[in-house]
């Protein structure tokens, strides 16, 4: 097992090294340079100055490797949007997306599960018909679409906050005061991320309780004469929730890729956005700082994916 | 629910055929004084049964966005012009059936083009991406060796990325302005790239599995080399996995165009598309006073419920999680 978690750590450094590289080698060979964001008058001095400042008149190989040595001491340059030290910005709004993000995922844990369990445990009736029609159709409701019609509803009933992660000047009156306003922001796009991945588990959830329900170590726990609330929670869940842990590491991925859109739509000030405006305007380390950043949350995703595999399916140690 | 699910994707199958046909009025024809107006009701009743007619709006305010009907009764025309319905655009009373969007266009001809475009190249796209995923696949099966390790390799970092970000990256860093048609051909490029490997990977497993069949064995001693073993006898054999992966590229490929088009990085606003549709509804100060701008996002759920619907039971993993 260490060896199966030894490999996984290696190919997460591989993976944020090549994600980051790519995106630093991708942005400089674009065309056009953050230069185009002085304006087409500016003096030529300036534009040969942040070109400088940049990296921009070295060979890109050269900028790479420059870039490299210099982040392998935690200095991976300046922002040209922000002109300040990357590293900080792109800590901030990964805190952002990862607060999103995870909220969204225990959302999604403690609605889909349950639920889950429920139907997957019945044959039939109303309400499980009902609950599974429900996570059809939000099946069908990616973020892009959960997000839109929860900023409609909001808009138009005032219920919450459209947008934003915080309300201005709602931070200078103190700590908990923040804490509150950014509670009241959450609901909306932490629902929208979490609908469809609700949905998800859900349908998985209950597609293993239903076939766990056939298995031969139930009828005879059955036949023991034990209640069904018991039969249920402590001897099917235990083998149904196998297939659900594994999908969790997908469900990482997905909730990073949803949340770049919620995260556009709502205007919640997280890696998604930061990315879209440094590669918009070519803000070369910013790109790569998000890409890395990215990664990294991609890998502990994966990660903790791969440790909950291990940890409910034993023969996956053997690997 | 599966024949459900058919009859929603015909519906909208048609719909995008039959949009010249079907649309009242030109897709980009602005109608400068019905800004954001609301859906254009059509009556039967004045005083007595009519035939059913629409009344011209009058804008009251600009501002609020407060438009007034005029007593006036104008006829829908039937098969005029080449179009199956219409009212008089030219009279100040054209039929928007689901209202205007910030330029006064009409939403639901808009729709019905947008579905060319959108749908048109989601499926090329899904077509591609299948193909390139059964090569890939099948050569990486059929050979082994390196280059199935290689090729898996690369089908797994290609995987593991979160595929929003990477089409992002990608159209990100070309001429952020271009014209439709090379759009249509970069989208294509890009959805195909980050959609084969989902396809190349089971076909591989499959392609692996099946070689050293019978028949397979049976067809080799026959002297079929390897272009006809793989074309014949072991890309079929995938074939119902590649329609099955399928079903889940198509979706997602709708949801990536919409997507790019609505942060901007995908067609021109002035290509109907629902992704550029959906840009309308980004103005949250108008959304709530104006609802039938998130028409395209219904559009979509539409099409990605009927998708889910029709493939139901099918085999194929109720998780849809669209990377």
């Amino acid at each position: 097992m260490a060896r199966f978690l030894a490999r996984r750590l290696l190919f997460a450094c591989v993976l944020v090294l090549a994600v980051s590289s790519a995106a630093l080698l991708l942005t400089r060979l674009a065309p056009g340079d953050v230069t185009a964001q002085l304006g087409a008058f500016a003096p030529r001095e300036e534009v040969e100055r942040t070109r400088a400042r940049f990296g921009l008149d070295e060979g890109p190989l050269a900028q790479w490797g420059g870039w490299l040595a210099r982040a392998a001491r935690l200095d991976f340059g300046d922002s040209f949007l922000y002109n300040r030290p990357v590293g900080p910005l792109v800590l901030r709004a990964a805190g952002n997306t990862a607060m999103l993000g995870l909220t969204a995922l225990a959302l999604a844990t403690l609605a889909g599960v349950p639920l889950g369990i429920f139907t997957g445990s019945r044959r039939g009736g109303t309400l499980p018909g009902l609950v599974r029609a429900v996570s059809l159709a939000c099946l069908s409701l990616p973020p892009l679409l959960t997000s839109l019609a929860f900023v409609f509803v909001a808009a138009r009933t005032g219920w919450l906050p459209a947008g934003g992660m915080t309300t201005p000047g709602a931070a200078d009156a103190g700590w908990g005061a923040w804490v509150a306003d950014v509670a009241w922001h959450m609901p909306l796009p932490a629902l929208a991320l979490a609908l469809p991945v609700a949905a998800t588990l859900e349908r998985l959830q209950a597609q293993s309780m239903g076939e766990v329900a056939g298995e031969p170590f139930l009828l005879a726990a059955a036949a023991r004469g034990l209640s069904r609330r018991r039969l249920v929670l402590r001897h099917a869940w235990p083998v149904a929730v196998r297939p659900v842990c594994a999908v969790y590491g997908l469900v990482i991925g997905a909730l990073l890729s949803g949340s770049f859109i919620v995260e556009y739509v709502t205007a919640w000030p997280g890696l998604g956005r930061l990315m879209y405006e440094a590669l918009v305007a070519r803000d070369i380390y910013l790109v790569a700082a998000c890409a890395a950043t990215g990664g990294s949350l991609l890998a502990v995703g994966t990660f903790v994916g791969d440790v909950l595999l291990v940890a409910a399916d034993p023969r996956v140690r053997e690997v | 629910m599966r024949r459900a699910g058919w009859v929603l994707l015909a519906l909208v199958a048609l719909a995008a055929a039959g949009a010249p046909w079907l649309a009242p009025n030109p897709p980009d024809v602005r109608f400068d004084d019905l800004l954001y107006a609301p859906p254009t009701p059509v009556r039967v009743l004045d005083g007595g049964l009519r035939a059913p007619f629409v009344r011209p709006l009058r804008v009251v305010s600009r501002v609020e966005r407060r438009f007034e009907e005029a007593d006036r009764r104008v006829p829908l025309r039937w098969l005029t012009g080449g179009t199956l319905v219409t009212a008089a655009p030219d009279d100040g009373a054209p039929l928007l059936v689901l209202g205007a969007d910030g330029y006064g266009r009409d939403i639901f001809s808009r729709l019905l083009y947008g579905a060319r475009t959108t749908i048109g190249l989601a499926l090329l796209a899904t077509v591609l991406a299948s193909l390139a995923g059964a090569l890939v696949g099948g050569a990486a099966g059929y050979a082994g060796g390196w280059l199935d390790g290689v090729l898996s390799r690369l089908s797994e970092l290609v995987l593991v990325l979160p595929g929003v970000y990477v089409a992002l990256a990608l159209r990100a860093v070309l001429p952020l302005v271009l014209p439709a048609p090379v759009i249509f051909a970069v989208l294509l490029g890009i959805f195909a790239l980050l959609g084969w490997p989902i396809v190349a990977r089971g076909v591989r497993a499959i392609v692996l599995a099946e070689r050293e069949r019978d028949y397979v064995l049976a067809a080799r001693a026959a002297g079929a080399g390897p272009v006809r073993l793989l074309a014949v006898h072991l890309l079929p054999a995938a074939g119902g996995h590649v329609a099955a992966q399928a079903t889940l590229l198509l979706p997602a490929f709708i949801l990536a165009e919409a997507t790019l088009s609505y942060v901007g990085l995908g067609f021109p606003a002035t290509t109907p598309t629902w992704g550029t549709m959906l840009q309308d509804a980004a103005n949250v100060a108008l959304l709530g006073d104006a609802p039938w701008t998130l028409v395209p996002a219904v559009a979509i759920f539409v099409v990605v419920l009927g998708v889910n619907l029709a493939v139901q039971g099918s085999g194929r993993a109720p998780v849809q999680l669209d990377r």
